[in-house]
């Protein structure tokens, strides 16, 4: 028997060799010929470390940094490898309490898990984190990573630079997902527009993780490692010294100040007040000074040097002079008898000089300011015979504002730039259900009525005049580091002339610039002459209302204040604006003094820098702001009392026997609470002068900061 | 009994020896490979009792114990007392039922101590000394259909307990017995019927539904065509055709979906899935399973990491790999079941294609040493023994290294000698080391 089937003994070794080699091609097939498996497994255990490049400084025009990079340490912790540590002793040098420490690692485990490093502590000071390098071989689990932070040298600059911040979800959707969860991006200001050019680029690190993605080691000793490249910097053409003078003039004031150089175009100087500290946006107490900030009605976070919308006054006068001599309805010659009003259009506009021949040619009117020319100027350019109908009249003279930079946005290199307001055709139809004339908006022809500018549309059009007819678009920018030629669609846009206004004679230009240099030396703005130095400049106090407490009211004039020097070759062109100020002169001129001089002197009179003084300590503050907070204050107390049942905060405001519900009327004012000087609502109440002693409250002596 | 001791030592072969103590020694290594942790002491650890490479090592030492004993026991113990081990089988198997402890989902073990035994491994020896003992018996004729059935039935009761302690992978091991059926006269036509059948069942898999139908109505056709004449003188034929068609169609139609939507559990539908490289249908799925899963578009199925890991683990060897202690999927966890079920990936990541292709040559060395030793014999009962050790090691061998490669589903078997696990260490080398001590008797006719 043993012998039968010998045969299938031959077939059984068949089999197996069979299976066997039907093994082996698949493993050709897997170990051969399968790169991916490779590329797969790499992607098992091999992890991408991120590394941050250093950020890109931003440079004023004499090299000096005004924005820089610093590192700061967050102190992170791995809780899993947290072990046998004295706890004690970290809290007493860490400075935290033991209830916190054991807060703060729950945290960690329930939002990153046991075995990730989560932050501990965020941005530490310097001198914690000395404190944690030197015992830091005491406290396994712990360790300090590095995050870029950035620094203000200068303290100066907070507007126009912007700040960073970790990058949002929208923002990576925006981008394409070129940016990742823990980058940091440009929020706002050049941080924002040149953000490309200042990030660099990131670098790799591979690292090694095993199977529960903890780090074990490098990858291959980092042979495919690729380094950070740092971001480029920027030269801008800013005087950050210019700066510091002029953010020191508009400390404790609403309003800002934009000074150009007419012969690029670049941005001198911006500042925006209230002011803050563009450190208190960087570093650890970053967003609890945002959070602060934004809850402050004065809103310091606004640009007004771009977003504030202030009705120009008198400093739109020369522009209005120049569409009307451009148009051919006046000449240089042509005078106008004032006796302290203009009645030709029933409803008396006053003029604050009457008669003395205060307006008997252009020069003259300009420099003494006298409304009643420049409405009657405004009213024959809208009335044009020669184009015959009055729809189309105001339409050519919109179209003039539009080049002069009035109504439209210029294309600074900061985000959202506001265009002010020239208002059109179809604004006064559907208010005047189509009656209207040039007599229903003849203020317009001294800078009121629905006409709004912002600071840097003003300085810009200081320009236009200064070059006579043309301008290059204000931007701050000057030069990238180690300029490419992709960079230069961006910049040549900023390098382009735009000959907007060069058709208008010489000779208007002329008598208007001429104008302009009489109002300083023997017109309104005195102030601002400099010796030695022919200055042109207008002043201008224009009219305000704002809405509080359901009433129209009128508040101080703005003080504004436009200028450029010298005459025969402008090197500087200024806006000034300072909210509910007074007078033109009082404070807008002075101020842009003590700039110019600045700028062109390279130092300060005496009497400039008692000026100096005299203005950086005035607190003109408008007084309603804090009838508003507290307002505001309270409806948000409300709110949060409506929303969560806590009444805590409600309880400080229902002292005394006014409550602060229920007024319905005080509903309405939030909404304008950012609107302070916009257009005012059409109504026909009673104009009420604002009383400051009843709108000035002091703050309670027990009010915290309500973050 | 020196004269004894002599003839063994002259009659032993040497090459199984050699064999068995390179395989154990590749075994010991993988392991190290998989769980050393960096920083022990190599030494201290062998010699502790802590780590996974220092038991196999103590289960080894132990093993050579046995071998030992073995083969120092007189041959004729083997024979003698095949029926009796057989029945101590099945009864530590129903043992089983009432004193099992639930480890890892199975059924299966019975823990004594610190000791786990699972008699399912057991068994693989019974049943091999029983079947050879009744197909060696002198009343037994193979020929007859009652013979081969009772043969069957020793090979196939323990799989079925073992199905009932919910290890279909081991059950599936004793399906290995019917080479040695085969050897000992089993008509070819039963294999060929049950590895149609398989076939079938995976064609049903693949193919669409009535694609499958119409296939399988066209053989039946072609088949009636070339048995044209068969059929004209005998009708039978052609209905006994008729009646493979239907059933055919019967199991494609009926019985696997049958089969897989209410008889196999959803693990094993997953991975032989998994193996195939489909999505389960929606029938075959239960509950939450049907849901598709946002991310990748495709139903969930989790027997896929195992495979996809080891695959890639395999994969990035490449030609030589990457070193026994340099492999990123071996020393970083990768790859579950590394150890044991996957120990195979070990030496394909860390010694590459050339280390594999040692490894299998070694198999199959061992596998032809095996049948050679078994064609050799003068007695059915020891050529039958050998075969019956062939058949385990070639299954064992076989499906563990197609579960890693991805040719063949995850059912959880050891690779013979080299997977961590004492009791499959055990299991192993007692089948070798009776068939070394029956081989050293090869001259004798025993029954």
């Amino acid at each position: 028997m043993s012998v039968f089937n010998q045969s299938r003994s031959y077939i059984i070794r068949i089999i197996f060799l069979a299976v066997f080699v039907i093994i082996l091609l698949q493993l050709v097939n897997l170990q051969i010929f399968g790169s991916k498996y490779h590329q797969l497994a790499l992607d098992n255990a091999v992890f991408e470390k991120i590394v941050y490049p250093e950020r890109g400084i931003i440079f004023d025009r004499n090299g000096k940094p005004v924005l820089n990079n610093t590192i700061m340490f967050d102190l992170m912790v791995t809780p899993f490898e947290v072990r046998n540590i004295d706890t004690l002793a970290f809290c007493r040098l860490m400075q935290i309490d033991t209830v916190e420490f054991k807060r703060r690692i729950t945290d960690a485990i329930l939002k990153n898990s046991r075995v990730r490093p989560s932050v501990f502590l965020a941005l530490l000071s310097p001198e914690m984190q000395a404190r944690f390098e030197e015992n830091s071989w005491r406290f396994p689990g712990f360790a300090l990573i590095e995050r870029p932070v950035r620094i203000y040298p200068y303290n100066v600059g907070a507007h126009l630079l912007g700040y960073i911040n970790e990058v949002s979800p929208k923002d990576i959707e925006r981008s394409g997902g070129f940016y990742r969860m823990g980058d940091y991006i440009g929020k706002n200001g050049l941080e924002y527009s040149y953000e490309r050019v200042l990030m660099g680029q990131r670098g790799v690190q591979y690292m090694i993780k095993d199977n529960k993605n903890r780090i074990v080691g490098k990858y291959r000793n980092g042979d495919f490692d690729t380094t950070a490249v740092a971001g480029r910097g920027l030269k801008t053409h800013l005087d950050v010294e210019l700066q510091i003078l002029a953010e020191k003039l508009m400390t404790n004031k609403v309003g800002a100040v934009v000074a150009i150089d007419p012969q690029t175009g670049g941005i001198l100087a911006m500042a925006s007040g209230p002011l803050f500290n563009p450190n208190d946006l960087s570093g650890s107490g970053k967003n609890a000074n945002y959070g602060r900030m934004a809850l402050d009605v004065k809103a310091p976070l606004l640009n007004r040097a771009i977003k504030g919308q202030y009705p120009p006054g008198s400093t739109f006068k020369p522009l209005g002079g120049l569409v009307a001599l451009d148009e051919g309805m006046i000449t240089p010659a042509f005078g106008l008898g004032c006796g302290g009003g203009y009645y030709y259009c029933g409803r008396r506009v006053g003029c604050t000089h009457a008669g003395g021949g205060h307006a008997a040619n252009l020069r003259l009117a300009i420099a003494n300011s006298c409304n009643s020319y420049f409405v009657h100027v405004y009213r024959m350019a809208v009335d044009n015979p020669k184009i015959g109908n009055m729809r189309k009249g105001f339409e050519t003279w919109a179209d003039y504002m539009h080049k002069f930079g009035l109504g439209v946005k210029l294309g600074i290199d900061l985000p959202s730039e506001d265009k002010g307001n020239i208002p059109t055709v179809q604004d006064y139809d559907k208010e005047y259900k189509g009656s209207w004339s040039s007599c229903t908006n003849l203020t317009l022809g001294i800078g009121q009525d629905k006409m709004t500018t912002t600071p840097l549309q003003l300085a810009n059009a200081m320009c236009i005049i200064a070059n006579k007819g043309y301008y290059y678009t204000p931007h701050f920018v000057d030069s990238l580091e180690d300029e490419k030629p992709e960079d230069a669609p961006v910049l040549a846009k900023y390098r382009e002339k735009h000959e907007v206004l060069t058709h208008i004679s010489d000779t208007a230009y002329n008598a208007i610039i001429n104008g302009m240099h009489d109002v300083v030396t023997h017109g309104t703005a005195r102030v601002a002459r400099i010796e030695g130095i022919n200055v042109c400049a207008k002043t201008g106090t224009a009219e305000n209302f704002t809405i509080l407490d359901g009433r129209r009211i009128k508040l101080k004039d703005n003080s504004m204040f436009v200028c450029f020097a010298p005459k025969e070759n402008p090197k500087i062109a200024i806006a000034v604006a300072v909210q509910n100020a007074g007078y033109g002169a009082t404070w807008g001129g002075p101020i842009a003094r003590i700039l110019m001089e600045k700028y062109l002197l390279d130092s300060l009179t005496n009497r400039s820098k008692a000026d100096l003084e005299r203005i950086s300590n005035a607190n003109l503050l408008p007084s309603y702001f804090n009838r508003l907070q507290y307002k505001t204050d309270s409806l948000r107390a409300e709110e949060w009392a409506k929303a969560y049942g806590d009444s805590t905060r409600l309880k400080r405001y229902l002292r005394g026997v006014r409550k602060v519900e229920a007024d319905s009327s005080v509903k309405k004012n939030t909404d304008n609470k950012t609107d302070k000087n916009k257009k005012p609502a059409n109504t026909d109440q009673n104009v009420v002068l604002l009383d400051e002693r009843k709108y000035f409250r002091k703050p309670f002596d027990n009010m915290e900061e309500e973050v | 009994m020196t004269r004894n001791n002599v003839q063994i030592s002259k009659g032993t072969d040497w090459i199984l020896v050699i064999l068995y103590f390179v395989l154990v020694s590749i075994g010991l290594m993988a392991i190290f490979g998989v769980t050393y942790k960096e920083g022990d002491s190599v030494l201290q650890s062998f010699f502790g009792f802590n780590t996974d490479y220092s038991r196999q090592f103590y289960f080894a030492c132990i093993a050579l114990v046995l071998g030992l004993f073995i083969l120092l026991t007189d041959s004729k113990f083997f024979p003698a007392t095949a029926n009796l081990w057989y029945a101590a089988g099945i009864f530590l198997l129903l043992l089983v039922f009432p004193f099992h402890s639930a480890v890892k989902g199975t059924e299966s073990i019975i823990r004594i101590g610190g000791f786990q035994f699972q008699p399912a491994e057991f068994c693989k020896i019974t049943v091999a000394l029983a079947l050879a003992k009744y197909l060696s018996s002198p009343d037994t004729d193979f020929t007859k259909p009652r013979a081969q059935l009772i043969a069957a039935a020793i090979a196939l009761v323990p799989a079925l307990l073992t199905i009932l302690q919910k290890e279909t992978g081991l059950a599936l091991v004793f399906f290995a017995f019917f080479l040695v059926m085969y050897r000992e006269g089993l008509p070819a036509i039963y294999i060929v019927i049950g590895f149609a059948i398989a076939a079938l069942v995976v064609a049903t898999l693949l193919l669409d539904k009535n694609l499958l139908a119409i296939v399988l109505t066209v053989i039946a056709g072609v088949v009636v065509f070339l048995s044209w004449r068969k059929i004209k003188r005998d009708n039978g034929v052609l209905i006994k055709i008729i009646l493979v068609w239907l059933l055919c169609v019967g199991i494609q139609r009926f019985g696997v979906p049958f089969l897989f939507a209410n008889v196999m559990g959803k693990h094993q539908v997953e991975r032989i899935y998994s193996t195939i490289g489909k999505d389960i249908p929606n029938e075959y799925l239960k509950g939450e399973q049907r849901e598709v899963n946002t991310k990748t578009g495709r139903k969930d199925n989790t027997a896929d990491y195992n495979v996809k890991q080891a695959k890639i683990a395999i994969g990035s060897g490449e030609i030589i790999g990457k070193g026994l202690l340099s492999g990123t999927q071996t020393r970083y966890g990768f790859v579950p079941e590394q150890r044991t079920d996957f120990i195979f990936v070990t030496i394909a990541e860390g010694f590459g294609f050339i280390g594999c292709v040692i490894l299998l040559s070694l198999y199959a060395l061992l596998l032809f040493r095996i049948v050679r030793i078994a064609e050799r014999q003068r007695s059915t009962f020891s050529r039958c023994y050998a075969y019956g050790v062939a058949a385990v090691f070639f299954f064992h061998i076989a499906i563990n290294i197609c579960m890693a490669i991805g040719l063949a589903p995850v059912i959880g078997i050891p690779l013979p000698l080299i997977s961590y696990g004492g009791t499959s260490l055990l299991t192993f080398s007692i089948l070798l080391f009776i068939l070394i001590r029956l081989d050293a008797d090869r001259q004798m006719v025993l029954r």
